[in-house]
């Protein structure tokens, strides 16, 4: 299985989900520089965290735009995997492959800490090697991510089981203290917790390990 | 075409959570402004453009403003009246 780890000015995580990916997961990965107009036969899509375009305008706005979009926005509509880290969760937002959007933290300052999501849906392709209601400690660290969406959205997205991950104590503000979220055809996953950071207990944690390998299982199966 | 001066403002969708709204509006109460009610911190693009007229000017703002300069989800938007340059 084959890798793209999509890099814009300004991704800074792009290594981390590499390392994931070749290191710990053992399968190929390649960048793809954001002007770029195809995903080199790439069978998943990464968007990594970072700071794409310095957040100008809003986190994600302008990345969005990026010539690479259009192809991980047809992938996505192929029903092929692409998930989104961090700032990748607020680009997939913009591009509307994910709905609601990530606004700044209630408290107004940037997190970055090791906090700890509940695994809400463990039929997903991202997380199918964990259990239902299971706790993980993953790194977050960003200033806008507190999730919002229209009230109907987020009844919506709860009824239709697409929030995969939820904060145990919300860190940032996001409604219902969603943490991650996935859309209708559950091919797309956006989170902004960082499993690429939580892979070796040098780091603090190896729970983000079974969120790569449920996608190994996920996408073969 | 003519060229034409539009501005945008840009502020967080009323009833959505505005922190920095909030944090402002009580840092004026702490400075004795105690008639704030509230604040709302967002955003003012000006943007300098080519266009038939000004009223055409204004329909192409609208449209910058879904596709890119505002969030439909989070912010809401006006559009002053365009001003030829």
């Amino acid at each position: 299985m084959k890798f793209a780890i999509v890099t814009f000015p300004g991704s800074n995580c792009d290594y981390d989900a590499y390392r994931a990916i070749v290191d710990h997961l053992g399968c190929e990965a390649e960048y793809v520089w954001h002007k770029e107009t195809g995903l080199r036969g790439a069978d998943v899509v990464i968007l990594p965290g970072g700071f794409s375009y310095g957040d100008y305008l809003r986190s994600g706005a302008i990345a969005r735009f990026s010539p690479v979009m259009r192809e991980v926005i047809a992938h996505a509509k192929r029903g092929a995997p692409v998930l989104g880290i961090c700032n990748g969760f607020q680009i997939a937002c913009e591009a509307g492959l994910l709905p609601g959007a990530l606004m700044r933290n209630r408290s107004l300052q940037f997190v970055s800490a090791a906090v700890r999501i509940r695994v809400e849906k463990a039929s997903t392709m991202f997380t199918n090697l964990y259990r239902e209601g299971e706790e993980l400690l993953v790194p977050v660290a960003h200033g806008d991510g507190r999730y919002v969406a229209a009230t109907e959205t987020l009844d919506r997205i709860e009824g239709e089981g697409q929030v995969v991950f939820r904060y145990v104590e919300n860190p940032n503000g996001s409604e219902r203290d969603i943490a991650g979220i996935m859309n209708e055809a559950g091919n797309v996953v956006g989170l902004m917790p960082h499993p690429e950071r939580a892979m070796e207990l040098e780091l603090g944690s190896t729970d983000g390990l079974r969120f790569f390998e449920s996608l190994l299982a996920g996408v073969a199966a | 075409m003519a060229r034409f001066r539009v501005a945008v403002h840009i502020t967080p969708r009323k009833g959505l959570l505005d922190p920095q709204g909030q944090a402002v509006a009580g840092a004026l109460h702490s400075l004795g402004f105690s008639g704030v009610s509230a604040a709302h911190v967002g955003r003012y693009i000006v943007l300098e453009t080519e266009a038939e007229s000004a009223s055409a000017a204004g329909a192409e703002v609208k449209a910058m403003c879904g596709k890119l300069l505002a969030n439909p989800v989070t912010e809401d938007f006006e559009i002053e009246p365009a001003t030829p340059l």
